[in-house]
């Protein structure tokens, strides 16, 4: 069941300055003693006010390489940040001295974190912890950021929000603990939440609660979200578009509904296959055959070609361009456009 | 007891503070059970640090001093004759006489054998005793592992040298075999916990290894998967430790000699000629200095062996 | 937390019966002659052993006369009553002149390891790699191989009686001054652990996953360090520096045996040399009472500088 679209053409680049958040063409190496691993090679993004954007990958593939780089958080070395641009409001944040950077942070572009126990300092109180930025980046009163602190858990539903103050993050539970690191990343209202992997680390029930938690907050603060996962169960309800990464790259971005209907990259497309679903009963769930490449020794041509069904001697040799598939989706396979219309089933 | 500090056990003393898991706290010593490639890699490590190969050096030399003191000197060490006090060196004894008109040089080559064979000898009932307990404790865990980690509690808390003079004062015998199997004794009653901890872990971690677990399945005995499964992987942490312990060993039986309560003449140990040196050090010091040089370069050389080695297992402190 | 402070409590009494007994049996049971055992090789007069069989109740004979002769011993220690020494002085008054001069010098050490040790160890630790740390650690290996028994004299020979720098023993009373030399002497080794252990713990936290949050606050770099790591990784430091305070004041047995500072230590040195075994033994008691008790201490201190141990 072949859907129209226009035929593939080159993608071109769109001029700065017209997003709220845009990453351009970023690559990024990881200089150790035993080599270069070339960890992002060439990811662009964008985000709009407002909007939600999921970036989805394995581990490994780059995808909380980008947004430590966004944040300015990465360590160099070992990173080197070879070239690119990472533009908020038209500024890009590469080119800012470090004291101006730091303006950004949290202000501006808020990030929360995986592992909230480790990712919370563990011998100060959690009201401490919130109230630390108000105190230093705003110069508030210590009485009047530990009010400002009982707000914002109230804010994002911890119940007895005035009386947990001064718990420790590990009084917490898992899931009241990413409400402390999400109400820690609201403190200064940023107009751009990155969220890493917020769920992972959580039950299956608490992971859904806080993903209708930051659903919520974005559209009630009006910020804009990227939310970084491998799950692509979580992305499906909250997400308005999907970058798909592999191997340091964006191999497909699309708005969510066209993605699950139908993808244009084999990667993307393993991936959905390799998930439950629960409108089509009966047959077998499928993997991804291989690994996820060694980022010191990338394959030649397109780098998911040692584990891709479709391989062709094309993509041994070439590496292929992002293709676009009409509606703003971009596919980096040279048999974009095949893919999109192979839907068995 | 800080005397008897060194980096093992000093840096163990802080580190045992910490309940585990707590980030604060330092892991210490390479982690066991990782693939034979780290060893590979360890060895490549090692053969690019000068202070591997200095103190390798140094290591071998004390052992041949120890082994075969007459191939450094012809002098006799005990034949001392008064007349010859503070006398400056003639005739092979390179450094002069000590107080007692002993030749300082010869002294202090013959006294390797003291500190290299209570050094030894009690790093090796060190490394039974610690194999033993800890591979029970990590092997078998549960009441076991409950009832003997509370040994080592206790034993740890122990003030190492308080605990040795109490021990050694109720050694009355003057015979220095005696003396000298007391002194090992002791140490090694009192200095075997570090290492046994070092092996519990990595027993513990090798126990989880799948291998393991097949073994089991395929109905090997405890007996068996202990000596040829668990075992090898417990050895090479415990040799570490064992090699920063004997460095440390001798260090403390020099020290309970120097006190007048490990060995006793006429057994040529550094300690002794160390405090007989340092109390006639204003007529002449080289009777201090020169035991007072071996003895340090001696511990230091076995102390940044294992260092070294211990480094190179644990790239994750680098 | 106090529940916690009464489980150590209550831990550290069992230890203290257990080390006591232990110290108690070490010393005098299975010996032939308990009192030869105590007076070790010197003739003992009459009046000595006789003082000696009633202090330590020796007539009382058996595996219950041991218990007898172990509480006795217990409940003397407890008043205080720690009996005479072989030449007649009460332990106790040695004790009580000896301890001033003990914790002075055990202070100078600490505070030698704290201004040098941990400063040094926390540069070291934000400049892993770099030339001042890879020197320091090669420095404090060096402090640490090297045994007390050859630096103190060595200390002694070099800056006391060669060049003259410092007093090379100190007197009766000594001055801070006398003190200043053996407390670095003393203190040497504690810096060199004190480094090493600052510059871990302080390299490890530099790397967790806290530190990339309180920068994705947007706090300075400075604020970063100075409070988020260094909260946390002074946590071992200080512990230690606690255990080690206690160590110092058990005992600097041959610092102050070598440059002939009347501490605790020197008494000890000296009881051992003159094979006075009263009061070795009385001493030791002591001693293992200090330890029990800082070590006591030290762990209270920990739960309160780390909250996740105060709340377990």
């Amino acid at each position: 069941m072949p859907t129209p679209t226009s035929p593939p053409t080159p993608a071109s680049p769109t001029p700065p300055g017209e997003h709220l958040l845009e990453v351009r063409d970023l690559h990024i190496e990881f200089r150790t003693g035993e080599g270069v691993a070339k960890v992002i090679n060439g990811v662009s993004y964008h985000l709009d006010p407002g909007e939600t954007l999921a970036v989805l990958g394995e581990s490994g593939s780059g995808k909380s390489v980008t947004a430590q780089a966004i944040m300015g958080i990465l360590d160099t070395p070992p990173a080197h940040i070879r070239s690119g641009q990472i533009c908020y409001q038209g500024r890009d944040l590469l080119e800012l001295p470090e004291e101006q950077r730091r303006q950004v942070r949290g202000k501006e572009i808020a990030m929360i974190f995986q592992d909230a126990l480790s990712a919370l300092n563990p011998v100060f109180p959690v009201g401490w912890q919130i109230g630390e930025t108000l105190r230093q980046r705003l110069g508030m009163s210590r009485a009047d950021a530990r009010r400002r602190a009982v707000q914002l858990m109230e804010l994002v539903q911890i119940p007895g929000a005035a009386s947990r103050l001064d718990d420790y993050p590990h009084q917490f539970s898992g899931g009241m603990r990413q409400r402390v690191m999400i109400a820690m990343a609201l403190a200064m209202e940023p107009k751009v939440l990155i969220a890493d992997e917020p769920t992972t680390a959580l039950d299956v029930t608490v992971q859904a609660q806080i993903m209708d938690l930051l659903a919520d907050l974005r559209r009630d603060l009006n910020m804009a979200l990227i939310l970084i996962t491998h799950d692509l169960g979580v992305v499906a309800d909250v997400a308005d578009r999907i970058a798909v990464m592999y191997a340091g790259r964006i191999v497909e971005h699309a708005d969510v509904r066209s993605l699950y209907r139908a993808p244009a990259h084999p990667y993307t497309k393993g991936l959905l296959e390799s998930i439950p679903r629960l409108d089509q009963r009966g047959g077998k769930l499928s993997t991804i055959r291989g690994l996820p490449p060694n980022l010191m020794r990338i394959p030649s041509g397109c780098p998911f070609h040692p584990r891709c069904p479709y391989v062709q001697q094309v993509c041994v040799d070439v590496v292929p361009h992002d293709l676009v598939l009409g509606d703003g989706r971009t596919s980096a396979c040279h048999f974009a456009q095949e893919v999109h219309d192979d839907r068995a089933g | 007891m800080s005397d008897f500090e060194t980096v093992a056990s000093s840096e163990n003393q802080a580190a045992r503070r910490g309940v585990s898991g707590e980030p604060g706290t330092p892991g210490r010593v390479g982690q066991p059970g990782r693939p034979r490639s780290l060893a590979g890699d360890a060895w490549r490590d090692l053969r690019r640090k000068p202070i591997f190969w200095i103190s390798l050096a140094l290591v071998l030399l004390v052992t041949a001093m120890a082994v075969a003191p007459g191939l450094f000197t012809r002098n006799d060490p005990t034949d001392c004759i008064l007349s010859r006090q503070h006398a400056a060196p003639s005739g092979g004894a390179i450094f002069g006489y000590d107080f007692q008109g002993c030749d300082t040089y010869a002294r202090a080559v013959y006294g390797a054998r003291a500190s290299l064979l209570v050094g030894a000898l009690s790093a090796l009932l060190t490394g039974i005793i610690a194999l033993v307990v800890g591979m029970l404790a990590g092997y078998f865990g549960g009441w076991v592992d409950a009832v003997l980690s509370r040994i080592v509690d206790i034993v740890l808390g122990i003030p190492l040298l308080l605990a040795a003079i109490v021990l050694l004062k109720r050694v009355a015998s003057d015979s220095a075999t005696v003396r000298l199997g007391s002194v090992i004794f002791v140490l090694a009653v009192l200095g075997w916990t570090t290492a046994a901890r070092v092996v519990r872990s990595s027993v513990i971690t090798a126990r989880q290894q799948d291998y393991v677990a097949a073994a089991r399945m395929l109905g090997a005995g405890n007996g068996r998967i202990m000596w040829r499964h668990i075992l090898p992987n417990a050895l090479a942490p415990a040799i570490v430790v064992l090699t920063i312990a004997l460095g440390s060993f001798i260090a403390a039986e020099a020290t309970l000699s120097f006190l007048g309560i490990g060995l006793k003449e006429p057994t040529i140990s550094w300690g002794i000629d160390i405090n007989n040196g340092r109390v006639h050090m204003r007529e002449s010091a080289t009777p201090l200095l020169v035991p007072s040089t071996f003895l340090a370069l001696t511990v230091l050389a076995f102390i940044m062996l294992g260092d070294a080695i211990r480094d190179a297992f644990d790239p994750k402190l680098r | 937390m106090f529940r916690f402070i009464v489980r150590r409590l209550l831990q550290m009494v069992v230890a203290f019966f257990g080390t006591t007994l232990i110290v108690y049996a070490l010393m005098f049971a299975g010996q032939g002659d308990p009192i030869q055992a105590l007076a070790g090789e010197r003739p003992v007069t009459a009046a000595q052993r006789a003082y000696l069989t009633e202090k330590y109740h020796l007539d009382a004979t058996g595996f219950g006369g041991f218990f007898y002769r172990y509480f006795d011993y217990l409940s003397n220690l407890l008043r205080g009553d720690l009996g005479e020494s072989l030449t007649g002085r009460p332990i106790g008054e040695i004790l009580a002149n000896a301890w001033p001069v003990t914790i002075k010098l055990a202070l100078i050490a600490i505070a030698v390891a704290v201004i040098f040790g941990v400063t040094a160890g926390v540069l070291a630790g934000i400049r892993r790699g770099s030339i001042f740390d890879n020197s320091t650690l090669l420095l404090t290996l060096l402090v640490l191989g090297i045994p007390t028994i050859v630096l103190a004299p060595l200390a002694q020979y070099l800056l006391g009686v060669k060049w003259q720098l410092f007093p090379a023993t100190s007197g009766a009373d000594p001055s801070f001054y006398a003190l200043l030399l053996p407390g670095i002497v003393l203190g040497s080794l504690s810096l060199a652990t004190a480094l090493r252990l600052t510059r871990t713990s302080v390299a490890e936290n530099l790397r967790a996953d806290y530190v990339r949050t309180a920068r994705s606050k947007g706090l300075p770099r400075r604020r970063v360090v100075t409070v988020h790591v260094l909260r946390n990784s002074l946590i071992p430091v200080i512990t230690f520096l606690g255990v080690e305070l206690g160590n110092l004041m058990s005992g600097a047995i041959i610092t102050e045996g070598v440059f002939n500072i009347p501490g605790v230590g020197f008494n000890l040195f000296r009881a051992i040399r003159t094979e006075d075994g009263p009061l070795v033994v009385g001493i030791v008691s002591v001693l293992v009472v200090v330890y029990l008790v800082s070590n006591l201490v030290v762990d209270v201190l920990y739960a309160v500088l780390d909250p996740r141990i105060r709340y377990e």
